[in-house]
């Protein structure tokens, strides 16, 4: 099942599939390693739940679910 | 001198190592992005002494932020002799996401990898010697924390600066090779330096290298129209990011050996953000924590034992004379850190430095002077234009760095990082993101470091924006004024509470700062509520040689300025109030017939509509002297005050009765005042306001000239400042004196807000 990380719930894993958006924030997603092919966790949301926190390639990012939205994720159980 | 840059990723340990190869006490945090612009010092332990430039922190070389920038041109446009890229170990993959960005410019790179110590703690290891094959350039491994591996890593930098290197990329093998391939060739024959780099980046369609690179570009479009990828169509920009990551993950996973394999497993960092970031503690632990910072800093009544067991006062137990004093010198010391109450670390090293060091010292070279024999205005300007000047900014220095202390554990800690993932829907609302929490929080205590914090801020407008409220946010020295004023009112009218006074004037400085937030986001400061893409940091315990480190450089700053600027400015306005327009001196009894005094009685009517303006008769100047004398530093309102009421009662005969004046008690020199010259409530709490909101002290103002870096942005503040601080006290004033005028300033507001919202949509169409 496919769809975007703001939409994810705590706990839930994926695959990242495609990166939309454009400008500046679709080039810092990519930057911080969010590419396809990258593996994400939501590790958690923040006491109001946005934004979110995430775990991917070893570290922890967050980023608001505005910006999470524009992550298309595969969903892996 | 040879010339090595510091490159890596943000938090990856750069800063500490700067620090330790050139003894600088550059300031480290345990926050993305401390370094803002570059710094240099020098290496001396190479075969020749060598300068190490410290770059800001960057995640990749694209031309979105300011940091990013600054790195790449100081590494294009002024060749380094040698590049050393940190590499954070134990966060290896995004890491080499920018070395290999760096390794496509044609300059010597030396890879140290840092936080070796920290990896072999957990168990995993690092195949350095498969990572530099790999690379193709020297891996050393380090530690810049514990400075192992320093003399190695340096070594093999002067070593790889003598040699000449080419750029190489690992998107050779990628679909995009051949391309990239050609456009460097072409790039090759214009003579254009870095060749390789630029052409990765005009393929990115990098903005910066297309309007560079003009002609080049409609070539690169030709290669690029031959080219599709079944994934990403025409997304270059897309495909380069993923191929690198995609080369990194096969290549580079092999040199990383994790112990087990198991990550479910909660390392103390996760356990502590557990609680730390939890849906419902996560709010009230922060709050906790910032009172607990805010009472150990300023509280007076440690946890509140002296009013839990009721303990007696130093008078009580008959340690004091009939004036006050203390008996003896035992006595004094105690008195530092109890009276009647425990006192917080932080008021105990305030009294320690003020009655004990700065007090002593001062009032034993005021002695000196006074014995000299000098002409009585010599004595005055010395003992009351530089020493009291002095003194009084020195007395601000415990309360600055307690406070500093206490929000660098933070930082350094990981948990500010934490804070601003908290809070960031909540300042979303205003255009600000949640980083902008912390100096504005921090501007309670003291507006300097509030202002210097700023930095932690990405985008430019916000900065600005932050900057120019944080004064609002009532600080230590305006607490006086607002104690007194608040005093008197309820002392001298019989109406009110103190401590509602008080506290509504600390609410409406936030409720200014919002509104002229908000105001300016949409106006002047108009912009994307900025991006909130953020690494969260691995919790660590604060090392003890950062904090003093970081200390050490702020005590430093702080006594610089208060030997220049605020030393001079003392002096003039020492000089203004004691020199009457025909240069003869004057006593402290006569300073209405001062300069200051003149200047005050010819500006008195701008101020009557906030009243305290010409409605005050002719003595009504004192309030607009007093509003000047804060300019230098707030304390002096009050202190000024008790001055002037002294004056007042000898000029005009008035029977001041009981009320004793002196600096001490704020509270009398207020009343003395207002029977002076009949101010109404209103006045004096649009009076408060205005001071509140004005032009802040001296040393933020300079603090903020230096962080606003821009002069137009700063004069345009320094505006600001005085307009916010105009209408809030006029509209205080007038809706205090005739309440129906509430309704004129509201229409008035609606009508503004209108008229914004108005221009915006006008202003988003036209874009359209």
């Amino acid at each position: 099942m496919e769809k975007t990380l703001d939409n994810f719930s705590i706990g839930e894993k994926g695959i990242v599939k495609m990166v939309l958006g454009e400008g500046k924030i679709k080039r810092r997603l990519f930057d911080m390693g969010i590419t396809p092919g990258a593996e994400v966790f939501l590790r958690k949301k923040a006491p109001l739940g946005d934004p979110i926190e995430i775990t991917l390639r070893g570290y922890e990012l967050t980023l608001r679910k505005t910006e999470a939205a524009c992550v298309k994720v595969e969903v892996q159980s | 001198m040879k010339r090595f840059a510091l490159a890596g990723n943000p938090n990856c340990g750069k800063t500490t190592l700067f620090n330790s190869l050139t003894g600088s006490t550059a300031h480290v945090g345990n926050w993305p992005g401390v370094t803002v612009d570059k710094r240099d010092g020098v290496y001396k332990k190479c075969a020749e002494p060598v300068k190490i430039i410290d770059l800001p922190g960057i995640y990749s070389l694209s031309p979105y932020t300011p940091e990013e920038l600054i790195a790449r041109n100081y590494i294009l446009d002024e060749k380094p002799d040698c590049v050393i890229n940190i590499v954070d170990a134990t966060n290896l993959e995004r890491n080499l996401y920018l070395t290999t960005q760096i390794l496509e410019m044609d300059v010597p790179v030396v890879v140290a990898l840092n936080m070796m110590d920290a990896v072999k703690k957990s168990g995993d290891s690092i195949n350095a010697k498969l990572l530099e094959e790999r690379l193709g350039v020297p891996v050393v491994e380090i530690s810049a924390l514990k400075e192992t591996g320093l003399k190695e890593l340096m070594d093999k930098a002067f070593n790889e600066s003598k040699k000449i290197r080419e750029g190489s990329t690992v998107l050779e093998t990628s679909p995009l090779g051949h391309l990239i391939g050609d456009v460097k060739i072409a790039l090759k024959g214009q003579n254009v330096a870095n060749p390789l780099f630029h052409a990765v980046k005009l393929v990115e369609q990098d903005e910066i290298e297309a309007n560079m690179h003009k002609e080049t570009l409609p070539m690169v479009e030709e290669f690029k129209k031959t080219f599709n990828d079944e994934i990403f169509g025409g997304d270059f920009e897309a495909l380069v990011a993923d191929a690198r990551y995609k080369y990194i993950s096969s290549n580079f996973a092999s040199v990383l050996s994790k112990k087990s394999k198991d990550t479910t497993k909660m390392s103390k960092s996760d356990k502590a953000d557990k609680v730390l970031t939890h849906k419902w503690w996560g709010i009230p632990i922060f709050l906790v924590i910032l009172f607990g910072i805010f009472h150990l800093t300023f509280g007076e009544d440690l946890l509140f034992l002296g009013k839990i067991f009721s303990l007696p006062s130093l008078e009580d137990l008959g340690l004091l004379n009939e004036d006050g004093e203390a008996i003896n010198f035992g006595v004094r010391i105690l008195a530092t850190f109890y009276d009647g109450a425990v006192m917080s670390p932080g008021v105990w090293i305030n009294n320690v430095w003020n009655d004990l060091i700065v007090g002593e010292f001062f009032g034993w070279l005021g002695g000196l002077v006074e014995e000299s024999g000098m002409a009585p205005w010599a004595i005055g300007l010395i003992n009351n234009g530089i020493f009291d000047g002095i003194s009084s900014v020195l007395s601000f220095l415990p309360p600055i760095l307690v406070l500093f202390m206490f929000f660098s554990i933070l930082e350094d800690s990981g948990y500010m990082a934490r804070i601003a993932f908290i809070l960031d829907r909540m300042f979303r609302r205003f255009g600000l993101s949640g980083r902008a929490f912390m100096p504005m929080i921090m501007g309670f205590g003291c507006s300097v470091p509030a202002m210097i914090n700023t930095r932690t801020l990405a985008d430019d407008k916000e900065r600005t924006a932050t900057v120019r409220v944080i004064p609002f946010f009532s600080c230590g020295a305006k607490l006086p004024i607002l104690t007194a004023v608040a005093g008197a009112i309820v002392a001298f009218f019989g109406v009110g509470n103190a401590d509602v006074i008080t506290f509504s004037m600390y609410v409406l400085g936030i409720v200014v700062a919002i509104a002229c937030v908000l105001l300016m986001r949409s106006t002047t400061l108009k912009g994307e509520t900025p991006p909130f893409i953020m690494e969260l940091p691995t919790y660590h315990l604060p090392q003890f040689k950062n904090l003093m480190a970081h200390l050490w450089d702020k005590t430093k700053h702080f006594v610089k300025k208060a030997f220049t600027i605020i030393l001079a400015s003392t002096i003039v306005i020492w000089a203004l109030t004691h020199f009457s327009f025909n240069w003869t001196f004057l006593e402290d009894e006569q300073v209405n017939e001062s300069i200051l005094a003149g200047i005050a009685q010819l500006v008195q009517p701008i101020f009557t509509p906030l009243g305290f303006g010409s409605q005050l008769g002719e003595l009504g100047w004192v309030f607009v002297v007093a509003v000047v004398a804060g300019l230098i530093a707030k304390e002096n309102v009050i202190a000024t005050f008790a001055t002037l009421a002294a004056c007042l009662a000898a000029v005009t005969g008035l029977d001041l009765g009981e009320l004793a004046i002196d600096a001490e008690d704020g509270i009398d020199a207020v009343q003395a005042m207002i029977q002076a010259t009949g101010i109404t409530i209103p006045g004096l709490i649009a009076f408060i306001a205005f001071n509140m909101t004005t032009i802040p002290c001296f040393a933020a103002v300079a603090t903020a000239k230096a962080e606003l870096g821009n002069k137009s942005t700063y004069n345009w503040t320094l505006l600001f400042w005085l307009a916010s601080s105009y209408v809030v006290a006029a509209i205080v004033y007038t809706i205090g004196s005739w309440w129906w005028t509430l309704f004129i300033w509201m229409v008035a507001f609606a009508g503004v807000a209108a008229f914004i919202i108005y221009r915006n949509k006008m202003a988003a169409k036209r874009l359209n």
